[in-house]
């Protein structure tokens, strides 16, 4: 068995390493072709390029930056990861997190004279909440009724972005009501700042402590154990009398409950009350995050510092450059296309399945 | 003899597989020219070259006496070559007809010649006797029916030369009689047939002239006469002589463990897929159930494991309706269940053999306190699971993708007997995998019987059942149509069963 | 406002506004078919918008603007082929990554070509077609006889795309590739090239239909102006079943909502705007849950197809 160790250990480490590598091939090429863009535009991209990394990691302001755009981020690449390894695509990240902001601002505005010790979790529960029910409506909807969660997780983004604009255009509206936003939420219920003098906030220590929990969760316990089945094989998973009905529904409840945060730590770290435009796009990139990570949890923590610098760099180098800041979006469409243009890499260890199918062969079975 | 088909030298290489060797096929016209190999010998490769699906890295193919090259399927069509797959290739939304204007030329671009097109299915339907409406859509067809339509496309198409592959897999015995009925028929007519198979006997039946061929090489190509026997077919296609006899121990087999009566299985729209099963399983027995595919058989499993209710009846195994209950209670209880299609249902084939191996037992105690597994454990238990059950695999991180067939089922046979049941229920265990394996599997199938279990073997290969079981039944459409011994019947009573006949002087179901 | 008028007026403004739906909607009906799956119609349409008023402006022709449109989105159609029929790609991740691209590139490009000023286009707007007498009818004389000629095109689309789908041979060919494209593969059909066909047929409706939303309806382009309308186009293919006649259907009965919604502060309600706009997203949800029918889709869209 000795020998099969040292095998085991050659082949995983070569997996993990086509993985990194792939994914790093993809930014590689992708930040390459967003540079020829930048050039085509008529600014030098070296420029450019430095400015947004000056403006993301340049100072003690710019890394808190960095760090307060990877907060959500890490939210819905967990999101987006935790219901792919179930099986299922979740790409209601927005609407989750729309409306966990929704409910997290309600608790945060609404429930006065308690003390932060109290409040400060209570509103990031509500957060929380909010995203799972819309997360756990599609569950339900999947599991019940058959619905493909990819359509109804799109349909309820825009219920979700209307419902907000809606709640601050009349519900929740600041009084007098002459803005669309809600009023600023209690001190009690804002993340303390970490970094001083900048914007840096608690909410990134709890997104990195729930990806150390997403971790455990997914590789340690029995119920990720079985959620990676269902997600694998639903057959095999039926057939070993997992109830994968449930585990769809507890994973999108969870799911939408970590968008939901993302939302939560927005109002209560960042922007301090509910605007109708909570989230620039944070939802969607939560795939790409994902994506980049290969749903693991050091490749979500990558994910997201990555696109936390385009997110943080991005108007810096407008400011500096005046390449506008709608780049960023463009060098992300790029890095989701590579990685998935370049999917076919990744798990195509062309040379583990020859080796597999020689056996087959020399076995007098030949895989057809 | 005059050639109508000649495939010279064909090797195909897939990326890191060999599938075909230097591989060379004659067929003379009008002959039925069977190609026979194991499970993975590259018949279906062979053919797919010729049907224009894949392109050959070598070799040659001579039509009628001139050197053709297929860019694709559609080439190979024109030349007359149509194949009959043995997953159907129809589109059950859509009807016979429109199934077989798929693709096809048309006078006009513009317009769908659907009744035109009908009336030529019709008459090609009327010329071979077969009973089939153009107009009908294909998922409301049987199995036979659906097969019919696919040899009426072939033809429709102008196929010269039919490649049937494993037609009868999912045909009874007389169905099949009819089937070689209409392919001799077709023959005397001029056309030409390629007849894939496995099955020795029917081989034997149908035959002009057999070619041979294992592991992705043509052995050789014998005439079809007295001169050759099945005995030396079957040394043929596995290359040494095969001894599949096995021994078995007298066992006390006077305590029954499952005992299934009046089990019945209806559906919303009336019709039973299991209709009054009764039967027992004894402690130390292996209780066979033979019949085509596709007769209850999967139904019945279901039923057993938790994986469907059964409408009425029960199925009772220690207290425990199985029939009732849910596939969790069911293993609790000591049901093993080795799954008909180890790909779909009985392996995560993107997981690692250790993930694979606790896939029935991961919540117990054993592997992990509390909510959290104990995966230093689970890794010094796979490792011993591997080793006892001779699983070729570089270590148990491979995953199970990367396992051939036979080891593929050695993880899940493993898997199953080493929870020590009380029942196993094993479906199709031996489907699809070599030689090597197959002994191995039926050898550890017999020990579990010795060891005093009861074991429910449900397999279409008629010889399977027969050699392994100490009782067999015949299922048909849902229903029972006999318990035999197998040592004292023939293949043809079996047959017979197989196709709907009830036995009267069959013992007793319960005995 | 009389109710005739008010009645005559929504059904007017709901056919213009349910043609830039429908167009989208019927080129994301023709992918569906062949077994590829758009989510990036939003960022197809939000692309074109731009694109057509940006070719508008320099050509000073419309009709040449929703050319360059429909070119663009015939390539952006190619290229989503490529990733997911050639490549193999996740056909639902690279939509989001178009919505994405859609988002940034047309904003990008707009400042990059006219920074900050605000162009509009309407000196060049489509002419409208009435017939005359016809479009004197009361109620529907205006909406039916005297719209702009891409209207007239949108519904006219409908029963040839229906026609070209179950009545003829290529049409067949292509649900079968939708259907069961391992069967079609051994009909000698070449999947990759329906699909790729589909992509680039159907991506072009939606550049006609982005097109059409810029430099028909409003005479400019704003960042994101499509507001969800290619979200509206999947919502209709799945309302409408799959089939042309609904999925128009359902594009009208969308529109109408967005009509009303628009319509409801000039007669003094108060129904938030907001709520009415969730409705098509709402009954899309509900038809999937199937409370109206059972709506099958395609049985290999979006799932990847591997030759040989």
């Amino acid at each position: 068995m000795q020998k099969f160790d040292r095998i085991k250990f050659r082949s995983n480490m070569s997996s993990a390493a086509r993985q990194i590598s792939v994914s790093l091939m993809a930014v590689v090429v992708a930040l390459i072709i967003s540079m020829l863009v930048i050039a085509a535009m008529g600014v030098d991209p070296m420029k450019a390029m430095s400015k947004m990394l000056s403006g993301a990691l340049g100072s003690k302001n710019a890394i808190a930056e960095t760090l307060v755009k990877m907060t959500p981020l890490l939210f819905t690449g967990m999101s987006y990861a935790l219901a792919n390894r179930c099986g299922l695509t979740n790409i209601g990240m927005e609407g989750q997190l729309y409306v966990g902001a929704l409910t997290a601002t309600i608790a945060g505005v609404y429930i006065p004279g308690l003390p932060m010790i109290v409040h400060l979790p209570l509103t990031m529960l509500a957060g929380f909440l909010g995203g799972a029910i819309w997360g756990g409506i599609v569950g339900v909807l999947k599991v019940r009724f058959g619905a493909n969660e990819i359509i109804t997780t799109v349909m309820l983004n825009t219920v979700a972005t209307n419902l907000v604009q809606y709640m601050v255009n009349g519900p929740i509206t600041e009084p007098p009501g002459d803005d669309a936003q809600s009023s600023p939420l209690l001190d009690s219920a804002s993340l303390p700042i970490i970094l001083k003098g900048t914007r840096a906030h608690l909410g990134i220590l709890i997104a990195l402590l729930f990806v150390v929990l997403f971790y455990l969760f997914l590789w340690k316990s029995k119920k990720g154990y079985e959620i990676r089945v269902s997600g694998q094989n639903p057959n095999a998973a039926i057939y070993s009398g997992i109830n994968t009905g449930r585990n769809i529904i507890l994973v999108m409840l969870i799911a939408g409950g970590l968008s939901g945060l993302a939302g939560a730590t927005e109002v209560m770290g960042v922007q301090g009350r509910l605007f109708p435009s909570v989230s620039p796009g944070y939802g969607f990139d939560g795939i790409a995050v994902s994506l980049i990570g290969a749903n693991t949890a050091p490749g979500i923590v990558a994910g997201a510092f990555l696109f936390g610098i385009l997110r943080a760099g991005g108007n810096s180098m407008q400011r500096a450059t005046g390449v506008p800041v709608a780049i960023i979006s463009v060098i992300q469409a790029v890095v989701i296309l590579m990685v998935v243009a370049t999917g076919f890499l990744r798990e195509g260890g062309f040379k583990r399945k020859k080796a597999a199918k020689r056996q087959n062969v020399q076995e007098g079975g030949v895989s057809q | 003899m005059s050639m109508i088909l000649e495939m010279k030298h064909i090797t195909k290489q897939f990326p890191g597989v060999l599938a075909n060797s230097d591989v060379d096929l004659s067929v003379a016209k009008g002959e039925v020219h069977t190609l026979l190999g194991e499970n993975g010998a590259g018949k279906s490769t062979l053919m797919n070259i010729l049907c224009g699906l894949y392109h050959p890295t070598s070799g040659e193919i001579w039509l009628e006496g001139k050197q053709v090259r297929f860019s694709s399927a559609k080439d190979a069509m024109a030349h007359g070559i149509g194949m009959v797959h043995q997953h159907f290739m129809l589109i059950p939304t859509l009807t016979v007809v429109e199934n077989c204007l798929i693709g096809a030329e048309s006078k006009s671009p513009l317009k769908l010649d659907l009744d035109g097109a009908a009336k030529q299915l019709s008459a090609l339907a009327k010329e071979y006797n077969m009973d089939l409406d153009p107009m009908a859509k294909v998922e409301d067809l049987s199995v036979g029916a659906c097969q019919r339509a696919e040899i009426i496309k072939a033809l429709f198409r102008g196929a010269k030369i039919l490649i049937l592959d494993e037609p009868t897999a999912v045909l009874t015995p007389q169905e099949t009689e009819e089937l070689f009925h209409m392919v001799r028929k077709l023959t005397g007519s001029g056309y030409t047939v390629i007849f894939i198979s496995h099955k020795l006997n029917e081989v034997k039946e149908i035959s002009d002239r057999i070619t041979v061929l294992r592991s992705g090489r043509s052995v050789q190509t014998v005439a079809n006469d007295e001169s050759i026997t099945v005995n030396e077919l079957a040394r043929l296609m596995v290359g040494r002589d095969v001894d599949m006899t096995v021994t078995r121990h007298e066992t006390d087999q006077s305590k029954a463990m499952l005992t299934v009566s009046h089990l019945t299985l209806g559906t919303p729209s009336g019709s039973r897929l299991l209709n009054d099963i009764s039967f027992e399983v004894h402690k130390g027995e292996i209780f066979g159930i033979a019949g085509v595919d596709g007769n209850g058989q999967s139904e019945l499993v279901e039923c057993l494991t938790g994986l469907r209710k059964a409408t009425a009846g029960t199925a009772v195994y220690k207290d425990l309706d199985l029939a009732r209950s849910s596939t969790r209670e069911i293993m609790k209880k000591g049901v093993s269940h080795v799954p008909q299609d180890r790909q779909k249902s009985g392996l995560v084939l993107s997981m690692n053999l250790s993930e694979n191996l606790i896939l029935q037992d991961y919540y117990q105690p054993e592997f992990g306190k509390g909510m959290m597994l104990d995966w230093k454990y689970i890794n010094e238990y796979s490792d011993r699971l591997l080793k006892d059950f001779q699983v070729k695999a570089p270590s148990r991180y491979e995953l199970a993708q990367n396992l051939s067939g036979g080891n593929q089922q050695k993880v899940i046979i493993a898997r199953e007997i080493s929870r020590q049941p009380g029942l196993l229920i094993a479906m199709h265990p031996t489907r699809g995998v070599d030689v090597g394996a197959i002994e191995y599997i039926h050898r550890r199938i017999m020990q579990e019987r010795d060891e005093g279990r009861a074991v429910l073997l449900v397999s279409t290969e008629l010889d399977e059942v027969m050699k392994l079981s100490d009782r067999v039944a015949v299922m048909y459409e849902g229903e029972i149509m006999g318990i035999v011994d197998p040592k004292k019947v023939t293949v043809e009573e079996m047959g017979l069963m197989m196709g709907g006949q009830r036995r009267d002087d069959a013992p007793a179901a319960v005995g | 406002m009389n109710a005739i008028d008010i009645l005559g007026g929504l059904l007017t403004s709901d056919l213009r506004m349910a043609t830039p739906i429908l167009l989208s909607a019927l080129g994301l009906l023709i992918m569906n078919r062949s077994g590829l799956i758009n989510i990036g119609c939003e960022g197809i349409m939000l692309i074109s918008t731009f694109i057509a008023v940006a070719g508008t402006y320099y050509t000073h022709n419309v009709w040449l603007g929703m050319l360059c449109a429909m070119a663009v989105a015939g390539l952006l159609g190619a290229f989503f082929a490529f990733l997911t029929v050639s490549l193999r790609a996740n056909q639902i991740v690279v939509g989001v990554a178009l919505n994405t691209l859609g988002t940034g590139i047309s904003t990008v490009l707009n400042r990059m070509l006219f920074g900050m000023d605000f162009i509009s286009v309407k000196e060049y707007a489509f002419a409208k077609i009435s017939i005359p007498g016809l479009q004197d009818i009361p109620v529907i004389g205006q909406a039916l006889f005297a719209q702009m000629p891409v209207v007239y095109i949108a519904f006219l689309l409908v029963p040839v795309v229906s026609y070209f789908l179950f009545r003829t041979p290529i049409g067949l060919d292509l649900r079968s590739v939708g259907e069961n494209p391992r069967a079609a593969d051994t009909l000698g059909i070449d999947v990759y090239k329906m699909r790729y066909g589909a992509a680039i047929v159907g991506c072009m409706l939606m550049g006609m239909g982005g097109a059409f939303l810029s430099t028909g309806l409003l005479n400019s382009f704003q960042e994101s102006m499509t507001a969800n309308r290619g979200f509206i186009a999947l919502a209709a293919v799945i309302f409408g079943k799959y089939k042309p006649t609904g999925v128009m259907l359902a594009t009208m009965l969308f529109a109408l909502g967005l009509a009303v919604a628009n319509l409801l502060p000039s007669i003094g309600s108060t129904i938030p705007y907001n709520i009415v706009t969730m409705i098509p997203y709402l009954l899309t949800i509900v038809a999937l849950a199937g409370f109206v029918g059972k709506v099958t889709p395609p049985a290999a869209a979006g799932k990847p197809y591997k030759k040989g």
